[in-house]
């Protein structure tokens, strides 16, 4: 018995789903993955998906996969909210819904997690892969090989969450699992490791990449792009990055105390032996805050883009926009005790925190005024990425007034837990975040892959998206302020709950369609993409580098290194050449990093890691930590990592991308 | 800085060559910072709890304060060795470079058997991390360095082997550079570990 406890850890027979809800998600992932290896392997595709995407260091193709897996966890994400939606809209007096009172815990706490960690996370880091080194004039980021190491340490993670699906259970304890609920006496299963582990893992990998296009952001401008002359996008992701520089430290030390009470038997966070859970909910959320600024920051970077080029106007108070990032970087760290004010901290420091929670209110509305100054008297043209920062606007602002409602300690002490601040916060992250990346997918899409999206699906997703977000949250705020508390699975009828929450249901299955019609987009966009193809590399009259080069863009991005005069480079170059320079450009040898396969092998390994911790698998642990070390010295002692291209092959792709440009139709900005 | 005067220049390295080196020890740099956050946040949590003894011995009753200040001189020498190294390094002198580097690895081992002699010596008397919430911040944070310093003595020998067999390369030279920030690193950070847990502790600050 021993022997196989040694072996298996806490396996056993019994470790697959019995519910039906689970199983049948599991059976539908495993039956996915299936048909998709099959087709691969029908289509002879694996060769070339290892050697042109999954080992491929070039980050915009890190950032397609980014946004690849955060689409796909939106939508796993999303699934986890529809069940929600359908249980408290149902689940009324004598009739118990459709869902167990655990499998209902798994969904809020998985729910949470995933969209935060591998939707938003994902979404974000893959559009920033995607545009900011072209943005600042790069060929790379400062270390490539890292980028795509921290891609695969981020999908370790998100495959560790999805295998709690077929392979134990997941957290019941919510999206940041605070003890002592979270402790071993209290959730003895492995749920809770399942959660630690996977976000330990894709948190290390968000580490390393928000310290990666920090130093990328310093040390890889092209020439004379000094800091006040950099697109706004690149302002906001070097506020990102340093908050998750100082952020996900805190994380990290976190999930490890946790593990460490967990498996170790410690005594940080328990009831007893001198544990306090207090400071959990401190260091937890210490992280936490500027998490969400993290996630935020890079949207309001991509509304900035937005705005400016759809309204053809500079972007109104770009000083201003610049000190209120900064604001908001430095104010994030000094209010993260507003998300437990009923804790009993004192009137003074609930005083102190409530007004430094106002206060960070003020350069987000300078922001807001900002935006809409640069639309006033622009010539603005209503496509599909200024749609979703119109919704932007209105939602931001409900769910900023309510957010400052909230601030206010004694408010906040009838409103906490309840679901007007469920409500406030998805107004936040869905119209603020989610909106902004959708856009950013919109607004981007045609510099990678060479088309433009679908104008009209757009719309009709953002509509959806729009409208099902009205419908789905605005009965919340009404039911928290009539003291419906988050996470109820069950509530009596008397109450007169029912009729919102199915409101709110319908509301749910609107922004499900509206998913739906955005992928529906991408597919009949890549159908119909002769339609719809972006000969000149600008198919918005953009104002920065990114459109200066060719769609979709070459692997080394820019020929030749630009060099910058003015904010808005490229919109200033078009105003200012009235003719086609007739120069031969004088190309020169470019050095690329390569391709490596041993990203993809730490990622697998981690997964490995993290599920011998989880199962107390302790072999597995040692395995496959001893070969991650291995394989790093390994990687560390490899000097060619580098290889040339040279000068004459990119005057053949240059050439290309001319005669392309030559076949383009006359302009047809609006 | 003109680059005659850089060690940089001694090598011949080409532009590109100094441009990552710039990188490279700048993103270092930023990891050391984000590393300083995580030692911040231990502190912090052992503050919070240093006198949640739950009935048990505190810090005063159990460090054995010559027994630190013998691991705190021998982790300062190995920084000064350290330092020595990097000299030899600039010179160009691959002996020398070796020899003062494995002086360092010696100290580090030393250092880290001195430590795991105190944690086997608690855990016997009955005094392990699960004794209560006082001791599990204490093992953690200072575990957490010890960890740090085992990382470093793993690179440190995987790089003289390095060195030994390929010399001074510009690959070995700027992974040398990036150990000893590390190393002193850890050595500040002891500094605080030292005057915190065990000084103050031993006074029943």
């Amino acid at each position: 018995m021993n022997y196989v406890a040694g072996i298996l850890g806490k396996l056993n027979i019994h470790v697959f789903p019995h519910d039906k809800v689970t199983l049948g998600a599991a059976v539908s992932i495993v039956l996915g993955g299936f048909i998709a290896i099959l087709f691969m392997t029908y289509t002879k595709r694996w060769k070339w998906l290892w050697k042109e995407w999954l080992t491929s260091v070039d980050p915009k193709k890190i950032g397609v996969m980014y946004i690849i897996v955060g689409l796909l966890m939106l939508v796993r994400g999303g699934a986890d909210a529809l069940m929600m939606k359908t249980q408290q809209a149902t689940s009324v007096g004598a009739s118990h819904g459709v869902l167990s009172a655990t499998t209902f815990q798994q969904l809020f706490s998985a729910h949470g997690t995933i969209m935060i960690f591998f939707a938003a996370m994902g979404l974000m880091f893959g559009l920033i892969n995607l545009v900011l080194p072209i943005q600042i004039g790069a060929r790379d980021v400062a270390f490539p090989f890292l980028n795509l190491t921290s891609f695969w340490l981020f999908a370790a993670g998100m495959i560790l969450i999805n295998l709690s699906l077929g392979i134990g259970e997941f957290s019941t304890a919510g999206w940041l699992a605070y003890p002592p609920l979270s402790e071993l006496r209290y959730s003895p299963g492995v749920g809770v490791d399942y959660w630690i582990w996977s976000l330990q893992i894709a948190g290390i990998g968000s580490l390393l990449s928000g310290i990666n296009f920090f130093v990328t952001i310093v040390k890889m401008r092209c020439s004379g792009m000094n800091l006040m002359k950099m697109p706004m996008f690149v302002w906001s992701v070097l506020g990102s990055t340093l908050l998750i520089m100082f952020a996900f430290p805190i994380l990290t030390v976190t999930l490890t105390l946790l593990f460490l009470d967990r498996t170790m038997g410690m005594h940080f966070f328990t009831g007893g032996f001198g544990g306090n859970p207090m400071m959990y909910v401190n260091l937890i959320w210490a992280w936490g805050h500027p998490e969400v600024y993290i996630l935020i920051l890079p949207a309001f970077g991509i509304y900035s883009e937005i705005v400016a080029t759809f309204s053809r106007k500079r972007l109104f108070g770009y000083t201003s926009m610049v000190w209120a990032i900064g604001a908001i970087t430095v104010l994030s760290f000094s209010v993260w005790l507003h998300h437990f004010f009923t804790m009993g901290a004192g009137a003074d420091v609930n005083g102190f925190f409530g007004i430094m929670t106002m206060v960070i209110a003020i350069p987000t509305g300078v922001k807001v005024f900002n935006w809409l100054f640069t639309m006033f008297r622009g010539r603005i043209n209503f496509s599909t990425p200024m749609y979703w920062f119109m919704g932007f606007i209105g939602l931001f602002t409900v769910g900023g007034v309510a957010g400052v409602v909230m601030s206010v300690p004694p408010a906040d002490f009838q409103l906490h837990n309840s679901l007007f601040l469920v409500a406030h916060f998805h107004t936040m992250i869905v119209g603020g975040v989610v909106f902004g990346y959708l856009a950013g997918i919109t607004y981007w899409f045609p510099k990678i892959f060479g088309f433009r999206l679908n104008e009209r699906l757009g719309r009709w997703s953002f509509w959806c998206w729009f409208i099902g977000f009205l419908l789905a949250f605005i009965p919340l705020y009404i039911l928290g302020l009539m003291g419906a508390t988050r996470r109820l699975d069950h509530y009596s009828a008397s109450l007169g709950w029912q009729p919102l929450f199915i409101v709110s249901g319908i509301g749910a299955g609107i922004i499900a369609i509206g998913v739906g019609i955005f992928v529906l987009q991408i597919a009949l966009s890549i159908i119909q993409r002769k339609d719809n193809i972006d000969y000149t590399g600008d198919p918005w009259n953009g104002r920065t580098l990114e459109w200066s080069i060719p769609s979709p863009a070459p692997f080394y991005n820019f020929a030749i290194s630009p060099i910058v005069h003015d904010r808005d480079p490229f919109w200033e170059a078009k105003r200012q050449s009235n003719k086609d320079t007739d120069e031969v450009p004088h190309y020169k040898d470019i050095v690329m990093p390569k391709n490596s396969g041993i990203a993809p092998i730490i990622g697998m390994l981690s997964v490995a890691f993290g599920f011998g911790m989880i199962w107390h698998v302790w072999w597995l642990c040692i395995a496959a930590l001893v070969t991650i070390i291995v394989v790093i010295i390994v990687r560390s002692s490899d000097d060619h990592t580098e290889f040339i291209v040279p000068a004459k092959e990119i005057e053949r792709i240059e050439t290309e991308y001319a005669a392309r440009k030559a076949q383009a139709p006359k302009r047809r900005y609006a | 800085m003109s680059d005659a005067s850089t060690p940089a220049a001694s090598l011949r390295l080409s532009g590109t060559d100094h441009e990552k080196n710039s990188k490279t020890v700048f993103g270092f740099w930023v990891y050391i910072m984000t590393d300083c956050v995580l030692f911040a946040s231990l502190f912090a949590t052992y503050a919070v709890l240093h006198h949640n003894i739950f009935g048990g011995p505190s810090g005063q009753t159990l460090f054995s304060l010559p027994n630190v200040l013998t691991e705190t001189l021998i982790l300062l020498t190995s920084s000064f060795t350290c330092g020595l190294g990097i000299l030899a390094a600039r010179a160009n002198h691959k002996n020398k470079v070796l020899f003062w580097f494995l002086i360092t690895f010696l100290l580090g081992i030393a250092f880290l058997s001195l430590e795991l002699t105190e944690f086997r010596h608690l855990v016997i008397t009955g005094n392990s991390w699960r004794r209560s919430g006082f001791l599990s911040a204490f093992f953690t944070l200072v575990g957490t360095h010890g960890l740090h310093i085992s990382i470093g003595l793993l690179w440190l020998v995987v790089l003289l082997g390095k060195i030994f067999s390929g010399g001074l390369s510009k690959n070995n030279l700027r992974q040398l550079t990036l150990f000893s920030i590390f190393w002193h690193f850890l050595d500040i950070i002891w500094i605080f570990i030292f005057t915190i847990v065990y000084l103050m502790g031993s006074l029943g600050k």
